[in-house]
C-alpha cells in the first residue's frame, strides 16, 4: 500500500457509510470451505466452474472425432452425439463463463477494486457457491440416470425437448430444468451481492466515473443477469410442469408413435420468447465483463491511460440497455411478421455502434503505447482480433434475408464460437495470467505461457475459419452424420477431418496451461504485490495474496481514476489510485 | 411480450434517472484530488440491506411481470377457457390487505419508539399472512374439488402456478418476519429493530401490489389493458 502522509487523510470527509464489522471464521472449515471471504469464494466458483468446463471440454472432442471420422468409433451413436452437444453448449455458456466472469472474477475483484473489505452479504454469497456447486452436482449427475442426459440442444426447444424421440426424456431434461432453477437461485444470490457492493461499499473518493472499466463490465452485465435470468427461470419452470404435471404451456396437440398425446394446443414459439429474452442478454453477460477486463489488461500492458474513458462507460451502459430489445433475431426462421424481423435487425445492427466504438478505442489505446507483450497482453490482442472477426459474421447474420439461408449451418456455429466461445475464453485466459500473481504471489510461468497462447490463438482460427466455409457450403449444424447429400463435397469431409485434428491438439495446450497453474503454485518466480506496475487499487494491498478484509487497519482513499500511466512529470510511469496529489513524487511500489 | 417491455422500461427509467446523477459527462482524467469535491457521487448512504432488497424487487418484479406475459400470449391460443374466481379469493385479497397495513402500523410503531405497537403490528401481519396463505391452499382445494385440475386447461395451469409462485414469495418474506419477530422476543433495542421491520413492511407492500395485479389478470379485469398493450406492439 501506498504511505500516504497523516495529512492528506486527516483532509478526507469521515465516512458517510459506516464500517461494518467483518465475520471472522473460526475454524479450518469456515476458513477454507463454508468460508464468507469473497476471495475464497471467487476460488471455489472458479475451481468448480473450470472442472465442469473441462466435462464440456472432453464432449467437444466427442463431437469432433464423430464429424472428422464418422463412423470410426463406436461409442458414439446419434443419441449420444445430440447429449454432448447440449452438455457441451449449456456447460460452456452458464455454468463456466457465466459463473467465472461474475462468480469467479466478480467475487475477487470487485470489493478489491472498490476498495471495501468484502462483499455486504457475506453470508448469502457463500450460499450463492453452495447452490451453484449443487446445480453443477445435479447437471452432472444426468450422465449417470437412466437414459442419460438430455440431447434436445442448449436451448432446450419444446415440443421435442420433452418427446419420447430426444434422449434424455426420462430424467435428463428434468434434472437438467432443476439444474437450471438452482443455478438463477444461486445467481440471484451472488449477484445482489455484487451490484450492491459496488452501489453501497465503494471507499471514499470512489466516484463511479473512477471506477476500473472491469467493474463496469461485470456491475453492468450483474445487472442484466439479475433482470434476464428470470425469463429462463419462468420458461423451465413452465416445460417442468409441462414435462411432470401434464400442462400444455409449449406442448401442442401432437401424435407421437401413433397415439394422441395429452398435450394440446400449447406454443411453442412462447418458449422460444422466454428463452431468447433470456438468451440474446447472456451473450452480453458474457461479453461485458470480458470488454471490461480486456480494456484493463490493455490499459496496464500498453503503459497508456484508456482511450475515451467515458465513451467505454457509455457504451458498456448502452450495449447492457440494448441487448434487452434484440432477442427475437434468434427467431427469424419462427414464422415472425415481417414488420418484427425489420424491427429487431435494426436494433441488432444498432448494437454494433457501441461495440465499434469500444474496439476504437482499444485500438486508440495501444495507438503509439509502450506495448509490452506479455502473456495478459497477447491474449487481450488475441480478443480484439477475434471478437471483430466474430462480430463481422454478426453483422451477416443480423439480417433477415441472410440469416435465413444461413440459419442451422455451421457458419452459425463459427460465428458464435468466435464471438461468445473464443473471444471471451482469451479474457479469461488473460485475466487469469494477469490476475494469478495477485491470488498466490507467484508469477505463472512465461514460455508455457506463451507456448499456451499461440496454439490456442492460431488452433482457434485454424478450427473456426473453415467452419465458415463449411456452413456456406450448406453443412448443417447438429448433425451426427452427414450422409451422402450432393451438396456435401469429398473437401467437407477433408477439413472436417482437418478441424478434429487441430481441436484435440488445441485442447491439449489446455493442459499445458492446467500444469502451469499447478506447478506456478510451487516453483512460480515471486511476484511481489505489484508486479505489472498497475493502478488499480487490488495492486496496492498491504499483503498478497490479500488478507482477511483486505486493507489492514485503514480502507484505502482514492484522489484519480484507474488509469493514470505514463503521466508527464511523474516519477514512475504509473500513479496508483489511492496516491494522494499532494505528493506526486511519492514512490508509489507496493511492498 | 409486452409486460416486460414495459417493466423494463421502468427499470431503464430508474436507472437512467439514478446515473444522470452520477456525473456521467464527468472527465475523470482532468480531475485528480479532493475527495470531497463531488458531493453525491460516493457510496450510497442507505444501508446495504435496504439497497439489496430494492434490487431483489426489481429480480421479483422482472419474474412475474414475465409470467404476465407468458399469460398474455398464451391465452390468445384457441383452447383457452378462462377459470371462475372463487369467492374466496376476495376474503384472501382482504387478509392480504389487512396484514400490509398491520406491518405499516408496526412501522409506524418503530418510528414512534412504541414498542407494543410493533409487537402487534408484527404478529398480526404475522397472523394474517399465514392466514392468506390458508385461504389459497383452500381456494386451490375447491377449484380441484369443482373439476378444475392444474393439467385440464392453460388457463387452470397458469392459475396454479401465479399463485403458488407468489405463495412461496410470501413464505420467504415469513422466514425474515419470523426472524424479526424473533429478535423482539429476544428484547432487541428500538434501533436494531427499525431497518428490520420496515424492510419487511416494503416487501409486504411489493407482493400486496404483485397479487392485485396478478388477481387483475386472472379475473379478467385488466383484459382490456392487455388487448391494448398488443395492438400497441403490433
Amino acid at each position: 500500500m501506498v504511505d500516504v502522509p497523516y495529512d492528506a487523510i486527516a483532509d478526507a470527509p469521515p465516512a458517510e457509510v459506516p464500517e461494518v464489522e467483518l465475520y471472522h471464521p473460526k475454524s479450518w472449515w469456515t476458513q477454507y470451505v463454508f468460508s464468507q471471504d469473497a476471495k475464497v469464494i471467487a476460488i471455489q466458483y472458479s475451481l468448480t466452474a473450470t472442472a465442469i468446463g473441462l466435462v464440456a471440454l472432453v464432449l467437444s472432442w466427442m463431437m469432433r472425432l464423430q464429424l472428422g471420422f464418422p463412423g470410426t468409433f463406436s461409442f458414439i451413436d446419434a443419441n449420444q452425439y445430440l447429449q454432448f452437444i447440449t452438455m457441451h453448449g449449456m456447460i460452456m455458456v452458464i455454468y463456466l463463463l457465466t459463473a467465472l466472469f461474475l462468480g469467479g472474477f466478480g467475487n475477487y475483484l470487485i470489493p478489491l477494486m472498490v476498495g471495501a473489505r468484502d462483499m455486504v452479504f457475506p453470508y448469502v454469497n457463500m450460499l450463492s457457491y453452495w447452490v451453484y456447486l449443487l446445480a453443477v452436482v445435479v447437471l452432472a449427475s444426468t450422465f449417470f440416470v437412466p437414459g442419460g442426459p438430455t440431447g434436445a440442444g442448449w436451448t432446450l426447444y419444446p415440443p421435442q425437448a420433452i418427446l419420447s424421440g430426444t434422449p434424455g426424456q426420462d430424467w435428463g431434461i428434468v434434472l437438467m430444468l432443476a439444474s437450471l432453477i438452482l443455478f438463477i437461485i444461486g445467481f440471484t444470490m451472488g449477484g445482489l451481492n455484487y451490484v450492491v457492493t459496488v452501489l453501497q461499499a465503494r471507499t471514499r473518493g470512489m466516484t463511479l466515473m473512477r471506477l476500473p472499466l472491469t467493474v463496469w463490465g461485470i456491475f453492468t452485465a450483474t445487472v442484466m443477469a439479475l433482470l434476464a435470468f428470470p425469463a429462463l427461470f419462468v420458461a423451465s419452470v413452465m416445460m417442468l410442469f409441462d414435462r411432470l404435471l401434464g400442462t400444455s404451456f409449449f406442448m401442442p396437440a401432437l401424435i407421437e408413435m401413433g397415439q394422441q398425446m395429452k398435450y394440446g394446443g400449447g406454443s411453442p414459439i412462447l418458449f422460444q420468447h422466454l428463452f431468447w429474452f433470456f438468451g440474446h442478454p447472456e451473450v452480453y453477460i458474457v461479453a461485458l465483463p470480458a470488454f471490461g477486463i480486456v480494456s484493463d489488461l490493455i490499459s496496464t500492458h500498453a503503459r497508456k491511460n484508456i482511450f475515451g474513458y467515458r465513451m467505454m462507460v457509455w457504451a458498456i451502459v448502452g450495449i447492457g440497455a440494448l441487448s434487452f430489445v434484440v432477442w427475437a433475431h434468434h427467431m427469424y426462421v419462427s414464422g415472425m411478421h415481417p414488420h418484427f424481423g425489420f424491427f429487431f435487425a435494426t436494433t441488432t445492427l444498432i448494437i454494433a455502434i457501441p461495440t465499434a466504438i469500444k474496439v476504437y478505442n482499444w485500438v486508440l489505446t495501444l495507438w503509439r503505447g509502450d506495448i509490452h507483450l506479455t502473456v495478459p497482453m497477447l491474449f487481450a490482442l488475441g480478443f480484439i482480433i477475434t471478437f471483430v472477426n466474430g462480430g463481422l459474421t454478426g453483422l451477416f447474420l443480423g439480417n433477415v434475408v441472410v440469416d435465413v439461408p444461413l440459419s442451422d449451418t455451421m457458419f452459425v456455429v463459427a460465428h458464435f464460437h468466435m464471438v461468445m466461445g473464443v473471444a471471451p475464453i482469451m479474457v479469461v485466459l488473460g485475466a487469469i495470467y494477469h490476475w494469478y500473481p495477485k491470488v498466490t504471489g507467484r508469477m505463472l510461468d512465461d514460455w508455457m505461457g506463451k507456448f499456451h497462447f499461440w496454439v490456442t490463438f492460431l488452433g482457434a482460427y485454424l478450427i473456426f475459419f473453415p467452419m465458415h466455409y463449411l456452413g456456406l457450403q450448406g453443412v448443417p449444424r447438429r448433425y451426427h452424420d452427414l450422409g451422402e447429400a450432393a451438396f456435401i463435397t469429398p473437401n467437407v469431409h477433408t477439413l472436417n477431418a482437418f478441424i478434429t485434428v487441430v481441436a484435440l491438439i488445441v485442447g491439449f495446450a489446455q493442459m499445458v496451461f492446467l500444469f502451469n497453474l499447478v506447478w506456478s503454485l510451487f516453483k512460480g518466480k515471486a511476484s511481489g504485490g505489484n508486479p505489472w506496475r498497475a493502478t488499480t487499487l487490488e495492486w496496492q494491498t498491504p499483503e498478497t495474496p490479500p488478507g482477511h478484509g483486505n486493507w489492514g487497519k485503514e480502507l484505502p482513499v482514492v484522489y484519480r481514476w484507474a488509469y493514470d500511466y505514463s503521466v508527464p512529470g511523474a516519477a514512475q510511469d504509473f500513479i496508483p489510485q489511492n496516491q494522494p496529489r499532494a505528493t506526486p513524487a511519492l514512490q508509489g511500489a507496493a511492498p | 411480450m409486452s409486460a416486460i417491455i414495459l417493466f423494463m422500461a421502468v427499470i431503464a427509467v430508474i436507472a437512467g434517472w439514478w446515473l444522470s446523477q452520477q456525473r456521467l459527462m464527468a472527465k475523470p482524467w482532468l480531475e485528480e484530488g479532493g475527495i470531497g469535491d463531488f458531493p453525491g457521487t460516493g457510496a450510497m448512504t442507505w444501508p446495504a440491506a435496504k439497497i439489496g432488497l430494492g434490487v431483489f424487487l426489481a429480480v421479483a418484479g422482472s419474474l412475474f411481470a414475465l409470467f404476465t406475459s407468458a399469460y398474455s400470449m398464451r391465452m390468445n391460443m384457441v383452447d383457452w377457457r378462462a377459470m371462475p374466481v372463487p369467492a374466496l379469493l376476495w376474503f384472501n385479497t382482504g387478509v392480504l390487505v389487512l396484514s400490509s397495513v398491520a406491518l405499516q402500523w408496526a412501522y409506524v410503531a418503530t418510528r414512534r419508539d412504541n414498542m407494543n405497537g410493533v409487537i402487534v403490528g408484527l404478529c398480526a401481519g404475522g397472523a394474517s399472512a399465514v392466514t392468506f396463505l390458508v385461504g389459497q391452499l383452500l381456494a386451490w382445494q375447491q377449484l380441484r374439488a369443482a373439476g378444475y385440475f392444474v393439467a385440464s386447461n392453460p388457463a387452470n395451469s397458469f392459475f396454479y402456478m401465479i399463485t403458488a409462485a407468489h405463495g412461496l414469495h410470501l413464505m420467504g418474506g415469513l422466514v425474515a418476519l419470523g426472524r424479526t419477530t424473533a429478535k423482539v422476543w429476544r428484547g432487541a433495542e428500538m434501533a436494531q429493530l427499525r431497518l428490520s421491520v420496515e424492510l419487511c413492511t416494503i416487501y409486504w407492500h411489493f407482493l400486496l401490489l404483485v397479487w392485485l395485479v396478478l388477481l387483475g389478470l386472472l379475473t379478467g379485469w385488466t383484459d382490456d389493458f392487455v388487448d391494448i398493450c398488443r395492438r400497441l406492439l403490433s
